[in-house]
C-alpha cells in the first residue's frame, strides 16, 4: 500500500537563535488529517521547531533557520512566499490563551477573516458561528457574542483562540502546549476538540504531558537537546520505543 | 505575648507614619485649593466667563478672551504635540534597540527635565525672531515641545505593557507588523494613552513661562493665531504683578478658572479610561 504524501514536512531543519542552535537537523513528515505530538523535556527545541513551521521563529530575537519546511511540497521559506499569507494557511494556538482584550467574542473570531478583506457581513456571521461550534464554545457564548472576550474563563478563552485560529480555514493547526495553563476539565475538552479537528486539519501539537500525547495523537516525535531522537506511530513510541532515551523519558526516568 | 504586643505597636506606628506622609503630601494641595476658592470665588460670576476686561479703575469685566485664548493655544499645541508624541512613543516601544529609538528616548528624558522657560526662549528664538511677531502659534509650538516628550514616554511605557503574547497571536493570524501595532497593540494600550495625553494637555494648559515670549498675552478677544493672544496663565501673571488691588482679586479669580479648566480635563481623562474593554477589564 502506497503511503499518502506528507502535507507538511521538514527537511534537515535547523533553527538557531543567533549562534545558539535550538533545533538540529530535523526531518519530519506530517500527513493530512493526523494529529502529531511533539514531546520532550523543557528546552529540548520542540516549541522552536513548531514555531519554525509557520515562520514565527524568525520573529524571535536572532531567529533564523537552515533547511526546508515544505507545505504541500512547496518551500515556505522560499523568497516569493509572504509570511503573512503563509500564517493564514498554518494557524497557531499558544500556551496561554490570548484573546484580544479590546475585542468582543464575535470580533475575536472574525479577526483573522477581516484581515483577508472580502467577507460579506452575512457570510461573516455564519463563519463565526460555525467556528465557535467547532470549538465547542457556541452554546456557552451565543447570547453574549458582543461582550468582552476577557470575561470568559481560561478554558473558554483557549477554545475561543482555537475558534479564532480555525475561522480563516487554515490547512494546518499548530498547538503549542494548549492546555498547559488549564484545569483538568478544560484540558479534557480541548483534547476532545483536537480529536474532532483532525477531520478538517493537519495538527501538530507540542505537549509536556505524555498522557495527552498518548490520548490524542497519531504520531509522536521525541525531542531531546535539539535533536529529534525518535518518531513513529504513537502506539509504538509508547509501547515499544526503539531508542533508549525515548524509553527513559516516557517511563519517567528523566525530564 | 510580649512579642505580639510589640509587633502590634510597631505595625500601628508604621501605619501612623504612612498616614502622616499622605496627609503631609495632600495638605498643601488642599490649602492651595482652599485659598484659591476663598480669594477667587468672590469675584467669579457669569460675567467673568463671558465678558472682556475693563480698563483699570472700573469694576466688572471678565477673562473671556483668556479662556478662548487658552483653548486655541492649547488646542493647536495638542494637534501638533499629541500625534508626534504618540507616534514617537510607539516607534520606541516597537523598536526598543533601534539606534534612533535609544537616541530619541534619551533626548526625551532630557527634555522632560528642561525648565519650561528654556523651551519658551527656544521657541522665541526659533519662531518669534524670524516672523518678527509674537504669536499664538509660537506659543502653541512651545507648548507642543513640552508635550512631545511627556506623551512619548507614557505612550512607550503603556505600549510596552501590552503582553508580547497578544502581538504574537496577531502575527500568527496573518496580521502584518504595522497592522498588529495599530489594531492590536495600540488599541489595547489606548485607554492609558488617552489618559496620559489628557494629563499632558492639562499640564501645559497651566504653563506660563513658555508663553511669556511667544503668545505674549493680549487685552483683546483675538482669533488670529499669527498675532499675540491672551491665555489664562498669562492673565494671572499680568494681574498678579499689577499695582491695583482689584487686579489682584482678578488674578485669584483667573487662577481659579485655570484650575477648573485643568480639573475638567483631568475628570475627562478619568472618564475616558473607564471603557468597556480596557486592558484591566
Amino acid at each position: 500500500m502506497a503511503e499518502p504524501a506528507a502535507h507538511l514536512a521538514t527537511d534537515k531543519l535547523t533553527a538557531m537563535y543567533g549562534k545558539f542552535t535550538a533545533v538540529k537537523n530535523v526531518s519530519l513528515e506530517f500527513r493530512v488529517n493526523t494529529v502529531n505530538a511533539l514531546i520532550g523535556p523543557s528546552g529540548c527545541g520542540k516549541s522552536t521547531f513548531l514555531r519554525a513551521l509557520n515562520r514565527m521563529h524568525e520573529l524571535s530575537e536572532g531567529g533564523w533557520i537552515t533547511g526546508q519546511v515544505l507545505l504541500g511540497g512547496e518551500d515556505i521559506y522560499a523568497r516569493k512566499v509572504s509570511p503573512m499569507q503563509l500564517r493564514r494557511r498554518i494557524g497557531m494556538v499558544f500556551q496561554k490563551p490570548t484573546p484580544f482584550p479590546t475585542m468582543s467574542i464575535y470580533d475575536n473570531v472574525a479577526a483573522g477573516l477581516r484581515i483577508n478583506g472580502s467577507h460579506p457581513r452575512g457570510g461573516l456571521d455564519a463563519v463565526v458561528e460555525q467556528s465557535l461550534r467547532r470549538a465547542a464554545l457556541w452554546d456557552e457564548v451565543k447570547d453574549r457574542l458582543k461582550t468582552s472576550a476577557i470575561a470568559l474563563s481560561g478554558g473558554q478563552q483557549q477554545r475561543l483562540c482555537i475558534a479564532r485560529t480555525i475561522a480563516p480555514r487554515p490547512e494546518v493547526v499548530l498547538l503549542d502546549e494548549p492546555t498547559a495553563s488549564l484545569d483538568p476539565a478544560s484540558t479534557q475538552r480541548i483534547e476532545e476538540l483536537v480529536f474532532e479537528l483532525k477531520r478538517d486539519f493537519t495538527i501538530v501539537i507540542v505537549t509536556h504531558n505524555m498522557q495527552q500525547a498518548a490520548r490524542v495523537s497519531d504520531t509522536t516525535s521525541f525531542f531531546y537537546m535539539g535533536n529529534m531522537v525518535e518518531t513513529g506511530p504513537t502506539r509504538q513510541i509508547f509501547t515499544a520505543p526503539k531508542q533508549e532515551q525515548t524509553e527513559a523519558y516516557i517511563t519517567g526516568r528523566f525530564g | 505575648m510580649n512579642r505580639r504586643v510589640l509587633r502590634r505597636w510597631v505595625s500601628n506606628a508604621m501605619v501612623g507614619l504612612m498616614i502622616a506622609a499622605v496627609v503631609t503630601a495632600v495638605l498643601p494641595l488642599l490649602f492651595i485649593l482652599l485659598d484659591l476658592l476663598l480669594k477667587g470665588a468672590g469675584s467669579l460670576s457669569f460675567d467673568f466667563f463671558t465678558r472682556m476686561p475693563v480698563p483699570a479703575g472700573e469694576t466688572g469685566g471678565g477673562v473671556a478672551h483668556a479662556i478662548v485664548g487658552t483653548l486655541i493655544i492649547v488646542g493647536i499645541a495638542s494637534l501638533i504635540g499629541l500625534p508626534l508624541g504618540i507616534g514617537a512613543g510607539i516607534f520606541c516601544a516597537e523598536y526598543p534597540g533601534n539606534r534612533l529609538a535609544t537616541t530619541t528616548r534619551f533626548v526625551a528624558d532630557v527634555m522632560n527635565g528642561t525648565p519650561s522657560i528654556v523651551v519658551g526662549v527656544f521657541a522665541w528664538a526659533l519662531i518669534v525672531t524670524r516672523t518678527k511677531q509674537f504669536s499664538a502659534l509660537a506659543g502653541s509650538c512651545a507648548l507642543a515641545m513640552l508635550m512631545v516628550p511627556m506623551v512619548m514616554r507614557t505612550t512607550e511605557e503603556l505600549v510596552k505593557l501590552v503582553p508580547h503574547s497578544l502581538r504574537e497571536a496577531a502575527l500568527a493570524l496573518g496580521y502584518s507588523r504595522w497592522r498588529t501595532s495599530l489594531a492590536i497593540v495600540l488599541r489595547t494600550a489606548l485607554p492609558g494613552i488617552v489618559t496620559g495625553s489628557l494629563l499632558a494637555v492639562a499640564r501645559v494648559a497651566g504653563e506660563t513661562a513658555p508663553l511669556l515670549f511667544t503668545a505674549l498675552g493680549s487685552q483683546f478677544m483675538n482669533f488670529n493665531v499669527t498675532e499675540p493672544m491672551a491665555a489664562l496663565p498669562l492673565t494671572v501673571f499680568n494681574y498678579a504683578i499689577g499695582p491695583y488691588e482689584e487686579w489682584h482679586q482678578l488674578a485669584w479669580a483667573t487662577a481659579l478658572v485655570l484650575i477648573l479648566v485643568v480639573l475638567v480635563l483631568s475628570i475627562a481623562a478619568r472618564l475616558a479610561t473607564r471603557r468597556r474593554f480596557g486592558i484591566n477589564g
